[in-house]
């Protein structure tokens, strides 16, 4: 028996160790990395320089601009794609032809497999001045200006997570037990009441998935507002590139790449109690 | 060989259409389609590594198949590391920087993958006591020739006798305006910035780069382009600030933008600016009467380079005139070697924006090595893209 036991933890041990493996060097020792950066000084020609000091902790109100338009750039972003992602989900899950689905499942992800920064890119030269405004121009309206708003941020935040939204929403609305809407139907509700009492309720925690999955991704999004937002649309992930790339104020960097850090904990955790509280007993695992 | 220094140049739009209707007709030449594609390096890069096509012999040293350079957007011709492609064997992948404090801080860093960049005259004694460049084995340079290089360029890169750096270019820093847009005519950095606030809004463009953004603000004031000045800076900042809502964008690659007719105005350089004007006719080339930025652009070899052979093989290749002039055409920038500046048509020796006149060229100013580690600009420079 004992023996039996032993070889269990070491099967167990086994099968835990590349992961286990992978998050140590990966993930734990860059952020010790990045800890230990942050509390030391900007050497003289930019990069680190040993120190112990709070002082980049205390000049996190530096960037409080950029804090501050991430913090409502994220759940504006996340809720805005969520506003488009839902009816699509919807439709794939309850209203699409069997035989279909699985096609227009497959063009919700096929974008994924170009590189976001590709795609992007497409999109500045759509909003570009010879792309819509173009069009625009040759119908009597001139000179509008599409790139670089934040709009144009807005829009390309939309696309590019649009999939991360669809899916775990579709993935919820498909397990949904139909009886249960022929069930409200029955019992006299009207169809707007069943969509909010049953299916909208059901389909909670793929949306709170959702939700999260893309919020989190937005408080560290640079690419997009570099590209569509013309480098005026500031946010924090784009402080972090320029304190890294430009200043070169690496000890900067790191402190408030912990504080995002610190800020994403929060929103995970305060996601999945609203989303418990919402969803009655069930639990949604983000983590 | 191209037959023309337009051959090399990026595709135009009427180009591009006539391609494309070619390709809806289904017809299109192998040659078209790889370069089109960017198939044509992939496969070549991809032959030789599985042995399919022959490595050209090169006798003296193993140059490897790959190598990459940084340098600035919009130039070198494609056709210069193509037909080094061609001669040596070499596929050279190219990076596009908007400022040099990215090219630092990515050499910093280490690992760069760099075998050669293009560093602007000032940042050079930085990279120096930083030991992230050596002296250059000049013997590896035959086709470099220091007696024919204008000294008025060049001194930065050679430092205690030693040279570290060779010159690419030279060149200025003004604005390029959209006259058809903007037809009030303009001479000054000052006339640049009121009318960012005015005719210009939402259609102006500053580059993401300290060195000329704080500096070209500063001249609004009559201050030195390199002025480390609390109360001076406090007051380019405050300019800046106000300009800020109304600008198009913040970024150092703004020829799409001109192109497009998004932006109508942008701080530029000589390079942009001639090639914009050679492309689109009513776009003009602005030098501040009150000064600004003029510098040297040079090439040097990390010291951690992953291919310094191949470094040397390309840089050498640069330097020989006929390859250099071509060059200087796409590129639009002059050129700081006299051998150079023989082989270039006289319109181009002619031509106001790379050849400013002499009383628009004296007030302007070299950049500083201290703006390129003061952590006051850096900041400044934060401060101003995150309002």
């Amino acid at each position: 028996m004992h023996g039996n036991r032993f070889k269990h933890n070491v099967l167990t041990a086994l099968l835990l160790a590349p992961a286990t493996l992978w998050l140590v060097v990966f993930l734990v020792l860059p952020f010790i990395a990045i800890a230990v950066f942050s509390v030391g000084a900007r050497a003289p020609e930019g990069g680190y320089q040993a120190a112990f000091t709070l002082a980049q902790y205390a000049n996190l109100p530096a960037r409080a601009t950029a804090f501050w338009n991430t913090m409502v750039l994220a759940p504006v972003g996340a809720l805005a794609c969520l506003l488009v992602a839902y009816p699509v989900a919807y439709y794939l899950a309850l209203k699409a032809p069997q035989r279909w689905r699985l096609i227009l499942l497959a063009l919700v992800v096929i974008p994924f497999w170009t590189s976001l920064l590709m795609r992007t890119y497409a999109w500045m030269y759509i909003l570009g001045g010879r792309g819509i405004p173009a069009l625009l121009a040759f119908v009597g309206i001139e000179d509008v200006r599409l790139i670089n708003t934040p709009g144009a941020v807005l829009l390309g935040i939309v696309y590019g997570y649009l999939p991360l939204m669809i899916l775990p929403i579709y993935v919820s609305l498909e397990r949904l037990d139909r009886r249960l809407l022929e069930a409200s139907a029955d019992l006299g509700a009207t169809p707007l009441s069943t969509f909010l009492g049953v299916t909208l309720k059901l389909s909670l925690p793929g949306v709170m998935t959702g939700f999260s999955l893309v919020m989190i991704l937005l408080l560290g999004e640079y690419l997009i507002p570099t590209l569509l937002g013309g480098g005026k649309v500031f946010f924090i992930g784009n402080a972090l590139v320029d304190l890294f790339l430009q200043s070169r104020n690496w000890p900067f960097g790191s402190a408030i790449a912990i504080t995002l850090v610190a800020v994403s904990v929060v929103v995970l955790i305060a996601a999945n109690r609203i989303s418990s509280r919402v969803s009655g007993a069930r639990r949604v695992d983000l983590i | 060989m191209s037959k023309s220094y337009r051959d090399g140049l990026p595709i135009s739009p009427e180009n591009f259409v006539d391609q494309l209707m070619r390709l809806k007709r289904g017809s299109i030449g192998r040659r078209d389609f790889l370069g089109l594609t960017g198939l044509g390096i992939a496969t070549a890069v991809m032959a030789r590594e599985i042995g399919i096509l022959p490595t050209p012999a090169f006798a003296a040293e193993n140059l490897g198949d790959r190598m990459s350079i940084a340098t600035w957007p919009n130039y070198h011709d494609p056709q210069t590391f193509e037909n080094f492609m061609k001669d040596t064997g070499v596929a050279v992948e190219v990076n596009v920087f908007g400022s040099n404090e990215e090219m630092l801080a990515k050499l910093q860093a280490g690992a760069s993958g760099w075998s050669l960049f293009v560093p602007t005259n000032y940042t050079i004694s930085t990279y120096k006591k930083l030991g992230i460049i050596e002296p250059l084995e000049m013997a590896k340079l035959p086709n470099f020739d220091g007696t024919q290089e204008d000294p008025r360029f060049t001194s930065e890169g050679t430092i205690d006798g030693t040279i570290y750096a060779v010159p690419k270019n030279w060149g200025t820093t003004g604005f390029a305006v959209n006259t058809k847009k903007l037809a009030k005519p303009m001479t000054s950095w000052k006339e640049f910035w009121d009318t960012a606030m005015a005719e210009g809004d939402g259609r102006t463009m500053v580059h993401d780069y300290q060195l000329t953004t704080i500096g070209n603000a500063l001249k609004y004031y009559g201050y030195s382009f390199n002025s480390l000045k609390q109360d001076e800076l406090a007051k380019a900042e405050e300019l800046l600030l106000k300009v800020k809502p109304h600008l198009f964008a913040v970024s150092s690659d703004y020829q799409p933008g001109m192109r497009a007719g998004d932006a109508w105005m942008t701080m530029c350089w000589t390079n942009d600016g001639a090639q914009l004007h050679r492309d689109i006719p009513e776009i003009a080339y602005v030098l501040g009467k009150e000064g600004g930025e003029i510098w040297t652009d040079f090439y040097a070899i990390p010291k951690d380079a992953p291919n310094k052979p191949a470094g040397y093989a390309l840089l050498n290749y640069l330097m020989n005139p006929q390859v250099a002039v071509k060059e200087h055409l796409a590129n639009g920038a002059p050129s700081t070697d006299a051998r150079v500046n023989k082989l270039l048509p006289k319109e181009v020796l002619d031509n106001p924006i790379l050849y400013p006149a002499a009383d628009l060229l004296t007030p302007l100013e070299f950049g500083a090595a201290a703006t390129l580690t003061d952590p006051g600009r850096a900041e400044l420079m934060a401060r101003f893209k995150s309002a």
